[in-house]
């Protein structure tokens, strides 16, 4: 798939709390195909400390107005300048990046958390679009910290599970009551411990499993080797290889 | 007007990418038309497959980053085999980083690499600080540098350029000795062997501790070893070193270098290296120079 290099302009900042921003982009003519679970690099400009892109994956994507979305959480310099940027700004991006999710099953279950949740929307756009409503369980510690809900629900079956019960069900996502269910397929992102429960899980039921990885990354392109996962086959670039792997993979990451 | 020699080897211009950087130079080729560099180093390459480090093996700090990938590779066979075929043709000089853990490693890999017809030259890689065996090791000792390049001169007959770590007292001692040993041409600087600490978790960014920094906070010191080590020998050097513009291209070039390798601004742009071969002409048209060597080493 052709990478491009591209400035973008911002048409739409919209903050979620105080951790987590959207940014739409549009693209100065028309866009290539995207798949969910790709990534884009974005430039950071302004910050003296931060030299190297910062990779985000894409939230959404509507051809029709030609743009992508991102949604951002804030976590570091990179990510607390980029909050700084105002419609009308333009945002230089190398995309699309990675290798994204594999777009089947019939019975579907999508699990994310925190920034995770990012990439899942437009997986589940994609299902939709083929008539596949999926299962949908997103998660966080309080209902704060669940940025984007209510564009999951046009797409899918929107559950919600909290550690506080501030909303949904109590509990984590794997505790929650749809999650332990005959689903032909379960795509995941989110933290670490969360991605490893629910992939443990899928290959102990015998369930194809995909999951979105997360490595601190500079070139995006596989040219660095800095983004590696220890996967069964030895060290593979989450820029490159993944950002989405299939827990078959992943036997040494899952343990 | 940017035509350049590296002692045999005909460079069209003097931008070449820095190895680890660039990959096979495949990953690049979506954004530019890498046929218009000088050349392309390709990823350091070992006699067996390696994994490298443990992630996490990358830390940004101000101006730079610091890098402890520890040469993962596919290794020369598989190198020779598949990834030879799949680039041998770019219309460009394809130089491989030669790296290994001891002399007879150095030697098989740069005699396996000998028999490939489209790849005009070698740079050995005798100083990376990313490895527990060998790399640094043989770059940070005169005699120990000698003795492996003399080695590897005894297998390699085409281009060979020696690539210098900066991790010691007198990189000009260094130099010379891997001239005398039959160098060809010098590359300088690898990488600094440098280390961050994450204070919050009262640990360091790198699964390996120390790891190698670059970017354009090592430029000035990497400017200052070309000059001195252009000025101490006889054979052309290749400088390197935080270059991001066609102007650090210029700097090292009236430094002394030859040629110049772009790193770590490959990853910020992927389409540098030909803004810099572009600046350079607008340069030398600027101001009035018809051949790029007239500036070489003027300082």
């Amino acid at each position: 798939m052709k990478k491009y290099i591209t400035d973008f302009t911002i048409v739409e900042r919209k903050p979620f709390g105080n951790q987590y921003f959207a940014l739409t982009l549009q693209h100065p003519d028309s866009m290539p195909e995207i798949a969910a679970g790709q990534f884009v690099e974005v430039e950071v400009k302004g910050e003296r400390d931060v030299m190297l892109r910062r990779p985000i994956s894409i939230h959404d994507v509507d051809y029709e107005r030609n743009t992508l979305t991102l949604l951002i959480q804030i976590v570091g310099k990179g990510t607390k300048q980029l909050a700084t940027l105002k419609v009308g700004d333009r945002l230089n991006l190398i995309y699309p990046l990675g290798h994204g999710f594999t777009v089947e099953g019939k019975n579907v279950l999508l699990v994310g958390g925190g920034a995770g949740t990012a990439p899942l929307l437009y997986l589940a756009k994609k299902f939709d679009s083929m008539g596949v409503r999926p299962t949908i369980i997103l998660g966080g510690r309080t209902k704060d910290l669940i940025p984007v809900q209510e564009p999951f629900a046009q797409y899918g079956n929107l559950l919600i599970a909290t550690d506080d019960g501030s909303q949904g069900e109590k509990g984590m996502v794997t505790q929650h009551s749809q999650f332990d269910q005959p689903y032909d397929k379960i795509f995941t992102c989110g933290p670490t411990p969360m991605m490893k429960a629910v992939a443990r899980h899928a290959v102990s039921k015998g369930i194809d499993c995909e999951v979105s990885l997360e490595n601190m990354m500079a070139c995006g392109l596989g040219a660095c080797l800095c983004c590696v996962c220890d996967t069964d086959e030895g060290h593979k670039c989450v820029c490159k290889e993944g950002p989405v792997f299939n827990a078959k993979e992943l036997t040494k990451w899952m343990a | 007007m940017l035509e350049v020699k590296l002692h045999n080897l005909k460079l069209k211009n003097p931008v070449m990418t820095a190895s680890g950087t660039f990959g096979y130079g495949e990953e690049f080729a979506d954004f530019i038309d890498i046929s218009r560099l000088g050349g392309i180093v390709v990823k350091g390459t070992t006699g067996e497959r390696r994994q490298g480090n443990p992630y996490p093996r990358m830390a940004e700090t101000p101006s730079g980053m610091l890098n402890a990938v520890g040469l993962q590779n596919v290794g020369v066979d598989s190198f020779c085999d598949k990834v030879y075929h799949r680039i041998k043709d770019i219309d460009t000089n394809i130089i491989v980083n030669v790296s290994g853990s001891s002399i007879e490693e150095y030697c098989e890999v740069a005699s396996k690499i000998n028999a490939l017809e489209n790849i005009p030259a070698i740079e050995l890689n005798i100083s990376c600080p990313n490895v527990k065996k060998g790399g640094m090791g043989f770059g940070t000792n005169p005699e120990m540098a000698a003795q492996v390049v003399g080695a590897v001169r005894k297998v390699y007959d085409k281009t060979l350029i020696v690539k210098l770590t900066p991790n010691v007292t007198s990189i000009v001692d260094i130099a010379k000795a891997v001239e005398d040993a039959g160098a060809d041409s010098v590359s300088l600087i690898n990488t600094m062997l440098g280390m961050a600490i994450d204070v919050e978790k009262r640990r360091p960014y790198l699964s390996t501790i120390t790891g190698g920094l670059s970017g354009p906070c090592v430029k000035p010191v990497a400017v200052r070893m070309v000059w001195q080590v252009a000025h101490a020998v006889k054979i052309p050097v290749v400088g390197l070193g935080g270059i991001s513009c066609a102007n650090d291209a210029l700097e090292f070039l009236m430094a002394g270098a030859t040629a110049i390798e772009v790193g770590t601004a490959n990853f910020i742009d992927p389409t540098v290296t030909v803004k810099i071969v572009e600046g350079l002409e607008e340069y030398c048209n600027r101001h009035g120079i018809k051949d790029i060597n007239e500036i070489i080493g003027i300082i």
